[in-house]
């Protein structure tokens, strides 16, 4: 059987980097996107020696390919030859709640980063696999985006519509070979996130995280929270009744 | 990945005290990293994995530059075994690497959890120091970014001084991007290994002296054995075996201390449980293989082992005593130890090489060095350490500053001669908890 092939979308990310990793030591072929191509190019290098079959490195900037998202996946799938195994969108911008309350089109810019240019390449990609017959998309969403919170909803916003979009996605390709994965990690101790206190016992580190995207991908999972303490808190979260959660500074 | 808050301790647990830190996580990000810690603290020290145990990691209050998202390789030739990696890179990431590949790290402290950065910073040596001396002796080059700028490469043959300096430096000279290392070629993951009882001390002065030509030589020592016992213990030697396969251990979960317990565990009871049970086991003495991971590192396996000894912390107390009076002072401070009733089950003893030293402060020397734990018990402890640093300063020994959070400054600056050369290459910007205890 030849080698899996991946096309990750915001390949300098924290956790697409320890994804990349994983698959790397197992000789996969990666097709790393992303923005920058010299810090693209130490990953590829450092992948290469931890026995990746192929490392291709095209940048362009995701969250508006100047080509059009059609024509830009239609030019990245083709590198990557006849057959494309697993997706995974791992790019997206924390942004500054106050700065996006201030300012409309900084709001926009988070809702496009996060969700909309998202959810295109996600509809190019559900294409293609689906007419290929086989293949798994994975998008990293967030459990911010299970509850609208004051302190970061516009984030939350964006990437709880793009868990809704996956759900659609998941619902879409259920008859298929096609599976649909949709990650809601927690705290991740990533440069995303360096501005925030992490002392604290719920900050995971992108290895874990990985690690089980990983995991998720090979059981063939729909909705994947990590790590999985998660779970509970966002329900107890999502089920707290609206007097007392307003009373809280979430 | 501007500087922001975060408590940072090392291994003794010693102390949680606030840094500015920052973390870049790629090549091009380093210099803003490194002139927003000195602009905004005025100081900065690299840190890796916080695997020292005092303060030589620290810089309390000021800025710390995170090297563990600068964790790639760079280069690596499997005919020649020269591997470059960020300084980020660990010895476990590497040994995942090259094992299969049939090429070992030359030298390897007891765990793998340790950056390569911080392998140089404090010239790190293992149970192989009698025959193949400190880490840094297998240093081919190094890349070191300073406050100024400059980014310097030296090595052996080019910008020696400054090379000397870096090595066992503490991280005061500059930062270090990325490190070229010579490997040592194995045939097998496996370890041959031998391990024997001694009934006491001269006993391991002995089996040291007849096992020059095993390449990794170690013992464990029972420390409050006394009288005609002792320095009773458990002597370990090894090598790579010619045969077997060539696989890097797993990544496996391993058991962990999940959190710190309100009281310490290792108290003289507990040690003296576990010392007696260690000695006596039926696996204290063993012919056969085992792979190197268990060999080198039975630790790794007990994730935050250090919080068995509660939220005091605790101290390392490790000295090197020179051939003259290695036996006679070894001696001396196990009595003082015994009779104090204070150490803990982690003992180490054993005898360095006369390997020339790679760097200005390494540590090693030739003659023998003795490696304890101690839970943090305040003053009581402190007063054995004042008594065990007469001994060793009297035998003409010093102590490794990577270990070491309680010193005083005359100790260090008799200990090691070239200290005052080394601080000429001292970067004006860097700065450690360690640096300014003990007047550098």
């Amino acid at each position: 059987m030849s080698r899996t092939a991946i096309i990750i979308l915001g390949a300098t990310s924290a956790i697409a980097q320890q994804y990349a990793r994983l698959q790397a030591e197992r000789g996969a072929r990666l097709l790393l996107v992303g923005r920058d191509s010299e810090r693209l190019a130490e990953i590829a290098a450092d992948l290469t020696l931890r026995g990746a079959e192929t490392v291709e490195i095209p940048d362009m900037d995701l969250t508006a390919p100047t080509d059009g998202y059609q024509a830009a996946w239609t030019s990245l799938a083709s590198r990557l030859g006849e057959r494309l195994d697993i997706v995974l969108l791992a790019y997206g911008a924390l942004g500054h709640q106050d700065a996006a309350e201030a300012d409309p089109a900084e709001t926009v810019r988070l809702l496009n980063a996060n969700m909309v240019s998202a959810c295109a390449w996600l509809t190019a990609a559900a294409n293609h696999l689906e007419r290929q017959g086989h293949g798994t998309i994975a998008a990293i969403a967030s459990v911010a985006g299970d509850r609208g919170r004051r302190s970061n909803y516009v984030y939350g916003a964006a990437k709880g519509g793009l868990a809704l979009f996956m759900e659609g996605l998941t619902h879409r390709l259920a008859g298929t070979p096609v599976r649909v994965l949709t990650v809601k990690p927690g705290l991740v101790d990533t440069p995303m996130t360096d501005d925030m206190n992490k002392n604290g016992p719920l900050w995971a580190t992108p290895a874990k995280v990985a690690a089980d995207i990983d995991k998720a991908i090979a059981r063939g999972r729909t909705v994947l929270y990590t790590p999985w303490f998660w779970r509970p808190i966002m329900l107890v979260i999502r089920c707290l009744p609206r007097v007392l959660f307003h009373r809280l500074r979430l | 990945m501007s500087p922001h808050a975060k408590t940072v301790a090392s291994w003794g647990n010693l102390s949680h005290g606030g840094h500015m830190v920052a973390a870049p996580s790629f090549h091009d990000e380093i210099p803003m990293a490194l002139n927003e810690l000195i602009a905004q603290c005025r100081s900065v020290l690299p840190y890796g994995l916080g695997r020292s145990y005092g303060d030589v990691c620290l810089n309390t209050g000021k800025g710390l530059l995170l090297t563990e998202r600068l964790d790639r390789f760079l280069t690596f030739d499997a005919t020649s075994g020269i591997l470059r990696a960020e300084a980020g890179v660990t010895i476990g990431e590497a040994l995942r690497l090259t094992v299969p590949k049939g090429w070992f790290v030359p030298v390897t402290p007891g765990t793998k959890f340790v950056t390569l950065g911080g392998a140089v910073a404090n010239d790190v040596h293992g149970k192989n120091h009698h025959l193949a001396g400190t880490f840094g002796r297998f240093v081919r080059k190094l890349a070191l970014r300073r406050s100024d700028g400059s980014v310097t490469e030296c090595g052996p043959d080019r910008e020696r001084d400054l090379f000397r300096a870096t090595i066992g430096g503490l991280g005061l000279t500059g930062l270090i991007e990325w490190v070229e290392i010579d490997l040592q070629p194995i045939a097998s993951a496996e370890i041959e290994m031998q391990s024997l009882r001694f009934a006491g001390v001269e006993g391991f002065f002995e089996m040291s002296a007849d096992s020059v030509s095993w390449p990794y030589v170690v013992s464990w020592i029972d420390c409050l054995s006394q009288g005609s016992a002792l320095g009773r213990g458990i002597f370990m030697r090894g090598r790579h075996a010619e045969t077997g396969a060539l696989v890097a251990a797993r990544a496996k979960g391993g058991l962990g201390i999940p959190v710190t317990p309100p009281v310490g565990l290792v108290t003289p009871l507990s040690v003296r449980l576990f010392n007696e049970a260690y000695y006596r086991r039926p696996g204290a003495t063993f012919t056969g293989r085992t792979h190197f991971d268990p060999f080198f590192y039975p630790l790794d396996r007990l994730h935050h082992w250090n919080r068995a000894y509660g939220p005091r912390g605790f101290y390392q107390y490790q000295s090197v005593l020179p051939p003259e009076t290695a036996r006679r002072g070894t001696i001396e401070m196990l009595k003082c130890i015994a009779a104090s009733g204070q150490a803990s089950c982690l003992v180490v003893l054993k005898n360095f090489g006369d390997a020339p030293a790679a760097g200005m402060l390494s540590f090693p020397m030739a003659g023998t060095t003795l490696a304890l734990d101690f839970p943090n018990r305040g003053n009581r402890t402190l007063a054995l350490f004042a008594a065990l640093d007469d001994i060793v300063v009297r035998c003409g020994g010093r102590l490794y500053a990577a270990k070491d959070a309680r010193m005083v400054p005359a100790m260090f600056h008799g200990g090691y001669p070239e200290l005052d050369r080394f601080r000429t290459f001292l970067d004006p910007a860097f700065d450690s908890d360690l640096k300014r205890r003990l007047s550098i």
